[in-house]
């Protein structure tokens, strides 16, 4: 362990300030499930913990139906999951934030955290962008908006410049007709790191999918929003055809490595594989 | 929980009884003392500097700035230790050569794996420590890493060691420079005749992945060279008195100057037999005067201490139509890691140990390559070895359209039947767990659905004896403390006590075992090789004789008799002739208890025993799982370990030892492999990627035990802590096969493995 600097910051420009100030050695402290442990082992060099959990603003679940659901980005999974919106309109972030860690971990780990961590393999992202998200960033030049397949940049990179960090997720009421699912693959049957994952969102109206998002992950060095499987599904009513094609749009678009958690061939096969069942159970829950 | 008790546990009182283990209470509390627990006034916090390299000539370490770092009391290297000799000391489940022992806890001109110790420092705390390790600066030079046991065997291969020979059993060596160390072989019968026997023949390949025992508590050492010359010890192992024969040599103090505390040890499997840190805690304590302790992180324990062997194997086998096996053909490569010394031997012993076949050739090789030195872990070398030949008897069966069970039945050794080493079977309980399994509920149940399937496979350990020793002395208030020398990590301290109660008519609540230091007991080997139960038992047994002969002769003492005319009876009444008005005389053990003192003094019993006998275990596992063929995922639907404990001491211990076995054995089958890649990094030394079994990849492993006593024991015992681990693979590997129809011959069968085997190549 590093000897770390511990500021609990009181408010967002505070909070932002500290960041600046601390430049490359400072880093936001949520639930600390990522940097504590990367701090421990030296992975990343941290002088300065900025811990934003004392913000009402980040640790709030709020939702109305004009402007949807808001989720604080330091609100952690067991209070996301746990919450009576998200489980009726929002069951796939239940999917995914049950998945992070255990128990224990789910009660520090947040989304906000997932998504700033920036893993290819995070099992919060690819929900978040079926889901349409858009990523609420505070900083020295004020507020700005991110669309959440657009914020990570890289293997642990993101679109967050200096004192900048996220407040917030903000997501849309779904449509009426709306499914959306997210499954992982991983070898053993609870903690464990994704193989590849995937989400889907699809709206079905008069029995045709008017609308689609498909996301996969840790096949690609982000996660990634596969446009070519949306549009394989959407105009047409869903068939083991449209679906096939789907998957095939995903396998098409997976471009993973070789490592210990899986293999190439595994994976962009896996790609296919979670993008079927996603669009299936998606298509259950919109029809429920 | 099915458990099926002979008749003849019912002949005991203490022994096939589950009382609440006495070291439970300071478990579940927290109050148990582990390794890393231990705080000594004025202790250093010690920190170890690896190799990042997996095979590299080490130039130059400069030390100087971790040196002047403040609070930094200590930097060491190999140049810090006396010049180690080639002499070769008995390790328990194993031996080690003393240079390359001190080698291996802290590297010379070499690094040979990556994670391999360089340097050691001693600082105030383990902040600073850390920061010192990073200031100390090596040169290395590259050297091209060996990977892989067939790669390793090659001429052409380069050189772990300057000098190192492939050995003969007949004591010749080779000519030139290798690194396979040593080459052995068991054979009987006729080959030739044995295949042209057969109807059917069958040979296969087999790869197995170095795997890690995953005890939860890591490594830790704390040392303090006192100032008159005698050295401390306090370590978590599984063997004091190894630990104390190992460092003793390295640091130039006779064993009798070396005292070792064993801590309470969270999990060692073998792999807490071999030191790692203790030798350089103690040099460093030297250095500074002060305690030092040095605890390892999960990476450096997977990184650094042993696991069992990577392995290439080829078994071919022959059968008549009607089953009848005629020749056995078995290569085995064993992975020893950096330093010769792989289970390759144990290993090729207990390959076609089940069976009476009446021709066999087995060849074992041990072979260096650039991981970590191999310990022992559980059963060492045989779950790899049977996989092989478990899986080829699996595959004869299919092919001879006989069921697997009948067959190992027709073919199973009996009393009599000897094996290619020349071991001859007394009293064996192979044939009854096979038929214990042919009897069982999941035996004669159905699968329920597709791409589910079925698995059995027979497993074999030698269970051996060996020193162990048992002091107890008897308290007024009729309580009995026992001392022992085994580090208790299965439930020997109940299953000991257990037999002093039975030997002396007391309850097991009334003795008190206590593991103690090497200066409080009698020599005991390591806690492995299944043989702490065993022999433990039997130095219990006869600590409790002696016990018994003493009191009787109290007895005598206070009635003015002959002694030879008292009498301890099992029930532990001692009754004597009836006294001048013929009233009958005796005594309860605690009514005696109470007048030791005062009769002349209190009585200590004593065993030291050294039993070279052994008490063979056989078992049976059948499994059934579910393949996933889009992601390749194996479920373990249900599981039953059925096995021979000769006696079970106490059921419930033994039944989680055939658990924990099951566990591991399918841990190995499913996930657990060390992944390395081309420079010889280990890429998953977590928890998170070196993925053992959790709770939500099991069922209920279901045991089933068999009693066959072993008449080589007081009290029938064999051991059973190691066999489980031995079938779960073949068992599994059938298992698939008959689901999907995949026959997959390496471990582990991950879904990565069965996507790969089926997936069409990509265009």
């Amino acid at each position: 362990m590093q000897a770390v600097k511990y500021v609990r910051a009181a408010s967002v420009d505070e909070a932002s300030r500290l960041l600046q100030e601390g430049g490359e050695g400072a880093r936001v402290l949520a639930g600390g499930t990522d940097v504590i442990v990367q701090a421990r082992e030296r992975t990343r060099e941290i002088d300065l913990f900025v811990d934003i959990k004392q913000i009402a603003e980040t640790m709030s679940i709020a939702y109305d139906a004009a402007d949807g659901l808001s989720i604080g980005a330091a609100a952690p999974c067991h209070e996301i999951y746990g919450n009576e919106t998200v489980r009726e309109l929002y069951p796939s972030l239940v999917d995914s934030t049950s998945l992070i860690g255990g128990t224990a971990i789910q009660g520090r780990a947040s989304l906000g955290g997932n998504l700033c961590n920036s893993s290819p393999a995070a099992d919060g992202i690819p929900t978040l962008i079926v889901l349409e998200a858009t990523v609420e960033i505070a900083g020295p030049n004020g507020r700005r908006s991110v669309a959440v397949e657009d914020f990570c940049t890289a293997p642990g990179r993101n679109v967050l410049e200096s004192g900048e960090f996220v407040v917030s997720l903000k997501f849309p009421t779904p449509a009426a007709g709306s499914g959306a699912r997210f499954l992982r693959f991983i070898p053993r049957n609870e903690m464990d790191i994704a193989v590849t994952n995937a989400a889907t969102q699809v709206r079905i109206e008069n029995g045709s999918v008017s609308w689609a998002r498909v996301s996969i992950g840790a096949v690609a060095p982000i996660p990634l929003l596969v446009a070519d499987a949306a549009a394989a599904l959407v105009g047409q009513p869903l068939s083991d055809e449209t679906i096939a094609a789907a998957a095939a749009a995903s396998r098409a678009a997976a471009s993973p490595i070789d490592d210990m958690r899986g293999s190439i061939r595994q994976r962009r096969h896996l790609a296919g594989v979670l993008t079927e069942r996603t669009i299936r159970q998606a298509a259950e829950r919109a029809a429920a | 929980m099915v458990t099926a008790q002979s008749e003849v546990a019912s002949q005991y009182n203490v022994i096939g009884t589950r009382p609440i283990r006495h070291d439970g209470v300071d478990k579940v509390t927290g109050a148990a003392q582990y390794g890393a627990d231990l705080q000594l006034p004025g202790m250093l916090y010690g920190r170890v500097l690896r190799s990042p390299h997996a095979h590299a000539r080490i130039v130059s370490i400069d030390t100087s700035k971790a040196a002047a770092l403040e609070g930094v009391k200590s930097v060491i290297t190999n140049a810090d230790f006396p010049r180690a000799s080639d002499d070769v000391i008995d390790t328990g489940e194993g031996s080690a050569q003393l240079n390359w022992l001190l080698d291996n806890v802290i590297a010379s001109d070499k690094a040979l794996y990556k994670g391999h110790a360089i340097a050691a420092v001693a600082a105030v705390d383990h902040h600073i420590a850390e920061d010192a390790i990073e200031l100390i600066e090596v040169e290395y030079e590259l050297l091209p890493p060996v990977l892989d046991v067939r790669d390793a065997m090659l001429d052409t291969a380069p050189k772990l060691h300057d000098g190192l020979k492939t050995g003969e059993m007949d004591g010749s060596k080779s000519d030139g420079d290798s690194n396979t160390a040593s080459h052995l072989r068991f054979a009987k019968g006729d080959m030739e005749a044995g295949f042209a026997d057969a109807d059917v023949v069958i040979e296969r390949e087999f790869v197995t992945s170095m795997a890690h025992q995953g005890y939860i508590e890591p490594h830790n050492g704390t040392a303090y060279w006192r100032a008159d010359g005698t050295l401390d010890v306090w370590t978590s192992t599984q063997g004091s008195f190894v630990v104390r024969d190992s460092v003793a040599p390295l640091v130039q103090l006779s064993p009798s100057q070396v005292k070792v505390t064993p801590m309470e040890i969270g999990g060692g499997f073998g792999g807490k037999i071999p030191v790692y840190l203790e030798p350089l805690a103690a040099i460093l304590s030297r250095n500074t005067g002060r305690p030092v302790q040095l605890t390892m992180n999960r990476e450096e324990v997977l990184l650094a201490t042993g696991p069992t062997s990577g392995t290439y194997m080829r078994v071919k086998m022959g059968a008549k139509r009607d089953g009848t096996l005629t020749a056995g053909e078995v290569y085995l490569a064993f992975e020893a890691g950096a330093y010769p010394g792989s289970p390759v031997g144990a290993g090729a012993m207990c390959a076609l140990a089940p069976y009476d076949i009446p021709n066999q050739v087995i060849d074992g090789y041990d072979v260096v390559v650039n991981k970590p030195k191999t310990a022992a872990y559980r059963a060492p070398g045989a779950p790899q070895a049977e996989f092989a030949t478990e899986a080829v008897i699996n595959e004869l069966a299919e092919q001879l359209q006989i069921d697997p069970l009948e067959l190992r039945l027709q073919n199973a050794a009996v009393e009599g039947a000897s094996r290619a080493d020349g071991f001859t079977y007394g009293v064996i309980g192979n044939v009854e767990c096979m038929q214990a399994a042919q009897d069982s509920s999941h035996w004669n149940s159905e699968l329920a659905g597709p791409n589910q399937g079925r698995g059995v496979a027979q497993g074999f350990w030698f269970n051996i004896g060996f020193e162990s020793s048992a002091y107890a002395q008897v308290n007024g208030d009729g309580t009995v403390p026992l001392v022992l020398g085994s580090t208790d990590i299965g439930g020997t301290r109940a299953s000991i006590a257990m037999q002093l109660a039975e030997t002396l008519g007391i309850s097991a609540e009334e003795v008190r075992p206590h593991v103690v230091d090497t200066n409080s007991v009698g020599y005991t080997q390591v806690t492995g090789g299944s043989r702490t139960t065993f022999a433990g038992g039997w130095a219990a047994y006869e600590c409790a004789m002696d016990i018994r002969r003493q009191m009787a002769e109290r007895a005598a003492q206070i009635w003015e008799v002959d002694a030879a005319e008292v009498e301890y009876g099992d029930d532990a009444v001692i009754r004597g002739p009836a006294d001048d008005e013929g009233n009958e005389r005796s005594f309860g053990f605690k009514e005696l208890a109470g007048q030791l003192a005062a009769s002349g003094g209190h009585i200590v019993g004593r065993a030291d025993v050294n039993k070279t006998s052994s008490g063979p275990a056989f078992a049976t596992h059948i499994v059934d799982v579910e393949v996933d063929p889009d992601t390749g995922k194996v479920d373990v639907l249900r599981y039953t370990a059925v096995q021979d404990a000769g006696t079970a001491i106490h059921p419930a211990y033994v039944e989680g030892q055939m658990q924990g076995g099951a566990a591991q054995g399918i841990g190995m089958a499913l996930n657990e492999e060390y992944y390395y890649d081309e420079s010889g990094d280990l890429k998953n030394a977590s928890l998170l990627d070196y993925r053992m079994p959790t709770a939500l990849d099991l069922p209920m492993i279901e045991p089933i035990i068999v009693e066959v006593p072993n008449p080589g024991h007081p009290y029938g015992v064999r051991g059973v802590g190691e066999v489980p681990i031995i079938p779960p693979a073949p068992a599994i590997q059938a298992a698939i096969a008959d689901a999907v129809g995949l026959r997959m011959n390496e471990l582990p069968i991950s879904p990565r493995a069965i996507l790969e085997a089926t997936l069409p190549e990509e265009g």
